[in-house]
């Protein structure tokens, strides 16, 4: 596969909770190495897009494509062998409260892998290091903090070294510093392993340093208002909405185009 | 990254020399998972051997890498640190010098390290020792505060929510006797049969009555119901407090200046001492039953005789002992539930040692004060 080509196409998606309708006719494409940014309000349903696009929770109607197979219709183990490329990072952390941080980035690696406990020991040092976690390893997730929570579930997911990595807002908890170093970490990922990002994130900063493909998605209209580069978003979009957030509200605020970009 | 369709070329790696002393290591093929890698032990014994003066890179033959190849990396790249040979990585892969860097980018935290030490059995047995103490004044300190909340609740001043009270009775009460019908009239039966068996001998079925009407009212019945409100009830409310704690739940309330003895403890308490003598009154009546169908069925006595003997059997007294029973079986479950819950620790597995000690607490705790009250009685005469 190379880069650039589509790896997840959503067509004609509606989500919601029983007969209560979250969004309507979501169409994107994520790219193959695309840092794929989901933005909007809290409570629009980012997170509940993103349980969908990693298989666990059917859409009200459409489909996800991961290539040529439409995930929800394809047959179970299909299934799994598509989620297997997945990593992932949940909004709460989700670590495993019983095992220390060393056994929680361990766990994929022993289930999936045949490498040797020395292996698994030094790969997950390196998960570890690689979030700025170096020398916790015998830690319990009750016994740090919530942005080293946070990052330890980042460990987790990327020890698989996955295709696709979904992160629910990666940098919430973290100190400018570590969202910075995080922010590193995802485009060196990207550009050395090739690997695929859906990241969704409410911070300004990281969404225009490492964004180059989005979605909105606006609470009002249930539906997508707007996709592309957030970069040229900020730029060229007429969407009061979008620019509304892209600007931290800053039009609004100070009257009108405060923020013209030249 | 697709590691499974791509053919096992493995991965190559050789040693060279290098000029002025130094040792170049040359990395090729594919240094991705499911590939053959190179055991780091070995190279860095066979580097050892050849006592560079410096390390090089050449990674020009290089297909394919992932984390395997930083990991490899790494170990070099320690070994070299600790031997104080110069490590010239110039020559590797931008990406992996740039991923090196981010993992050392920030450096281990000093003392955050865990050693796992080696303790002499003294040092654990004092340990141990020290633990128990603790837990001692823990449990006196929690009986200690639920009995000041029980104070304020009599005197109308503790602050809950009435709603709680009457959800906790309803799930205590009303939705245990389906259960609690079950056992102990199973238990009237079991009682009834077994002396049915000996009093025929004597041809006195008829005491098969008594026999099941005083151990039921007396103790039978109140035990029955201890048992089941310890594993239905207390081992839920352990599970529903310490849950509470892993969420950080009861963190908010004493901070929001609740008291949590008063809020979360103090009506499952009320409601498990109101509710238990209703349950073992209900039990009673219960176990009467199943040895009843013992009686006519299988003894052919009357029903009517059978009813007429229990009740010239049982006296007001061995009913106040039961209710006494059951009133402090009560407390005990709903005590040893809730001290469990709240001194749960911060781990999904805390959750299920809460719950499982609860119980235990509670089964033990009931026995032992059934052995305290039959004594009392028998030195008291009654
Ligand atoms: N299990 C559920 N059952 C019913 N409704 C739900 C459920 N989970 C979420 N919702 C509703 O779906 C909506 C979107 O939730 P979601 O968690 O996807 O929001 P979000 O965009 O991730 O918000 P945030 O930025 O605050 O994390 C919310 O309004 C919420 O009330
Ligand atoms: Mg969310």
């Amino acid at each position: 596969m190379s880069e650039g080509e589509p790896q997840i196409v959503v067509k004609g998606l509606d989500m919601g909770y029983g007969s209560f309708i979250l969004m309507r006719d979501l169409n994107f494409t994520v790219n193959r190495g695309d840092i794929f940014i989901i933005m909007g309000g809290s409570g629009c349903g980012k997170s509940t897009l993103m349980k969908i696009l990693i298989g666990l929770k059917k859409p009200l109607r459409g489909q996800v494509f991961y290539g040529d197979v439409s995930f929800w219709e394809a047959d179970p183990d299909e299934q799994e062998r598509i989620m297997r490329r997945f990593g992932v990072l949940y909004q709460s952390g989700a670590l495993f409260s019983s095992l220390t941080l060393a056994e929680n980035v361990a766990l994929p690696l022993e289930q999936y892998t045949d490498m040797s406990k020395s292996q698994i020991r030094s790969m997950v040092s390196l998960k570890l290091a690689l979030v700025g976690l170096a020398g916790f390893e015998e830690f319990y997730p009750s016994e740090i903090s919530g942005g080293m929570q946070k990052r330890a579930g980042l460990a987790r997911a990327m020890a698989l070294d996955p295709d696709i990595l979904f992160f629910d807002e990666p940098s919430a908890g973290l100190d400018p510093v570590s969202a910075r170093l995080l922010d590193d970490l995802i485009l060196e990922l990207r550009a050395s392993l090739g690997t695929t990002f859906v990241v969704v994130t409410h911070e300004l900063a990281s969404i225009f340093a490492i964004g180059n493909n989005s979605v909105y998605l606006d609470v009002d209209s249930r539906t997508m208002t707007a996709s592309g580069d957030p970069k040229k978003l900020l730029a060229e979009s007429s969407d009061p909405k979008v620019r509304n957030f892209l600007t931290r509200g800053g039009e609004n605020a100070h009257g009108q185009a405060q923020v013209k970009p030249s | 990254m697709e590691s499974g369709d791509k053919p096992l070329t493995g991965a190559g790696l050789s040693l060279a020399r290098g000029n002025e002393g130094s040792l170049v290591i040359h990395i090729a093929g594919n240094w991705e998972r499911g590939q053959v890698l190179p055991n780091p032990e070995e190279t860095l014994q066979a580097i050892e051997s050849a006592s560079p003066r410096a390390l090089g890179f050449d990674a020009s033959g290089l297909a394919g890498w992932d984390s395997n190849l930083l990991t490899f990396l790494i170990k070099i790249k320690e070994w070299c640190t600790t031997k104080n040979v110069e490590c010239v990585d110039t020559d590797l892969p931008d990406g992996v010098r740039r991923l090196l860097a981010l993992a050392s980018a920030v450096p281990e935290r000093k003392g955050a390290r865990r050693e796992s030490r080696r303790e002499s059995f003294f040092v654990t047995v004092g340990g141990k020792a020290q633990q128990f103490v603790v837990s001692a004044g823990e449990v006196f300190d929690f009986l200690g505060e639920a009995f000041v909340s029980i104070i304020r609740f009599l005197g109308g001043r503790a602050s809950f929510r009435r709603v709680d009270l009457l959800l906790f009775l309803q799930e205590t009460g009303a939705q245990a006797l389906p259960i609690v019908s079950l056992i102990s009239m199973l238990v009237g039966l079991i009682l009834a049969f077994v002396g049915a068996i000996q009093l025929k001998t004597f041809g006195a079925q008829i005491y098969v009555a008594d026999l099941v009407g005083i151990a039921m009212v007396r103790v039978m019945g109140a035990i029955m119901t201890g048992i089941i409100v310890a594993g239905r009830t207390g081992a839920a409310y352990a599970a529903q407090l310490g849950t509470m704690q892993v969420n950080e739940e009861i963190d908010a309330l004493k901070t929001l200046g609740v008291s949590p003895m008063e809020f979360l403890v103090l009506p499952r308490m009320v409601a498990l001492a109101l509710m238990m003598p209703l349950l073992c009154v209900y039990a009673d009546v219960m176990g009467i039953l199943g040895g009843l169908i013992v009686g006519v069925v299988m003894l052919d006595l009357n029903p009517v005789v059978y009813l007429n003997e229990t009740k010239a059997a049982l006296s007001l007294t061995n009913v106040w002992i039961g209710l006494f029973h059951s009133a402090v079986f009560g407390v005990i479950v709903a005590l040893s539930g809730c001290l469990r819950g709240i001194q749960c620790g911060r781990s999904a597995s805390a959750v299920g040692y809460a719950t499982t000690s609860a119980v235990v607490t509670s089964i033990v705790s009931i026995i032992v004060a059934t052995a305290l009250i039959t004594i009392l009685c028998n030195v008291l005469g009654i």
